[in-house]
């Protein structure tokens, strides 16, 4: 279904959504997210918005689940720090397939102390919930991992987490 | 337990939930889908009978409005309607910015105002003293945002409401309990609200 020689990684992101029928895109800004965030809003295949807190993107998700639209949420390390009371009183008790993506700061050459901090809250997190997670450090299997685990999420009934690692997105760097 | 009642509505009738819920629930002839706030808020609309429709959400506090923005734009044919505390909307202001944005016009946005934090022991909300979220969703970019004078008023609001929208409706209530409460089985309220709405 993709190319990941000739495709960039944010493309194949695109791709993947699109194969599934996830239409509904909500995000809070990310530097790293960008082209990502830019080439959803290019595509009229996708309904593309910023929220003002990751909270909130999880209500909406959820509710255009119900209402028969597939969703996914854009975000990084700190946002995800913000959002897991409604993971684990909305999300997961409703068995809502919400698809989390995740930029990854606070590691491999992180210059903020406070996101190498929350970064360490993350997967803990996770696991805690239980809830699938995936860290996708390479581009050749992200179009594989995002397809299947969407599939999964949408038949199990389950959240899934992409956490997409410096090694596939470059990353930030200092003073960018 | 003093009735403090809403900064913003100084001059409106102080009205019971359960009746205003019970109003609003009567008038819904075209299976619209009602999202009922964490407590008072979804015990009531529960109190009002089981409509399919209704979604009742038991966690997540200061969520109901983008579940319903959620639910507005996966089915921009249905009308949406959240009902949400004082309490739970000034936890989570920036959704009314969000729908201010998006403009969904099938969004209806009714508040029950009554200054406290009711379900955790009356705790004042800034909404008793200072905050008027009326004013806060005019400045968001809500220009249909009124508080109702009393019943009657109540009442046109909400008519106006279904035409159209996004629209927001405050209500200055009373401190009464809710008269009933939700079962607590999360699946089960998402299984059948998504079938009430045709989606399962």
């Amino acid at each position: 279904m993709s190319d990941s020689k000739t495709q960039a990684w944010y493309e194949i992101v695109v791709a993947a959504l699109k194969a599934n029928d996830v239409k509904l895109i909500t995000y809070v800004p990310d530097r790293v997210m960008t082209p990502l965030i830019q080439a959803l809003h290019a595509d009229s295949f996708f309904t593309t918005f910023a929220t003002t807190r990751e909270e909130e993107a999880i209500g909406i998700v959820t509710g255009a689940w119900m209402g028969g639209m597939r969703g996914a949420l854009l975000m990084q390390t700190s946002g995800f720090a913000t959002i897991p009371n409604v993971l684990a009183s909305l999300v997961c008790p409703c068995q809502i397939p919400a698809l989390l993506f995740v930029s990854e700061r606070g590691t491999l050459g992180e210059f903020n102390l406070g996101q190498a901090m929350v970064c360490r809250t993350m997967r803990p997190v996770l696991d805690a919930l239980g809830v699938e997670n995936h860290t996708i450090t390479r581009q050749d299997e992200l179009g594989f991992i995002l397809d299947r685990s969407i599939k999964q999420a949408v038949a199990t009934l389950a959240p899934v987490t992409f956490i997409l690692s410096p090694l596939l997105t470059g990353g930030k760097v200092f003073a960018q | 337990m003093n009735q403090t009642g809403a900064v913003g509505a100084h001059n409106a009738k102080i009205m019971n939930r359960y009746a205003l819920t019970k109003r609003v629930v009567d008038k819904l002839k075209r299976e619209e889908a009602v999202i009922g706030g964490i407590g008072n808020a979804n015990f009531d609309l529960w109190a009002t009978g089981q409509r399919p429709q209704n979604f009742y959400m038991l966690g997540s506090m200061g969520l109901t409005i983008p579940i319903a923005l959620g639910v507005a734009l996966a089915q921009p044919k249905r009308h949406v309607l959240a009902l949400e505390g004082d309490g739970s909307l000034l936890m989570q202001l920036g959704c009314l910015a969000t729908v201010a944005t998006l403009k969904p016009n099938n969004l209806t946005m009714i508040v029950w105002d009554n200054g406290i934090y009711q379900i955790t022991g009356g705790q004042p909300t800034s909404s008793a003293s200072n905050a008027d979220l009326v004013a806060i969703a005019r400045g968001c970019g809500l220009a249909n945002a009124a508080w109702a004078a009393d019943e009657d008023d109540f009442d046109r609001l909400v008519d106006a409401a279904l035409q159209g929208g996004p629209s927001l409706i405050a209500a200055r209530i009373d401190t009464q309990p809710a008269v009933a409460t939700t079962d607590r089985d999360p699946v089960r309220i998402r299984m059948n609200f998504m079938e009430g709405i045709g989606v399962k």
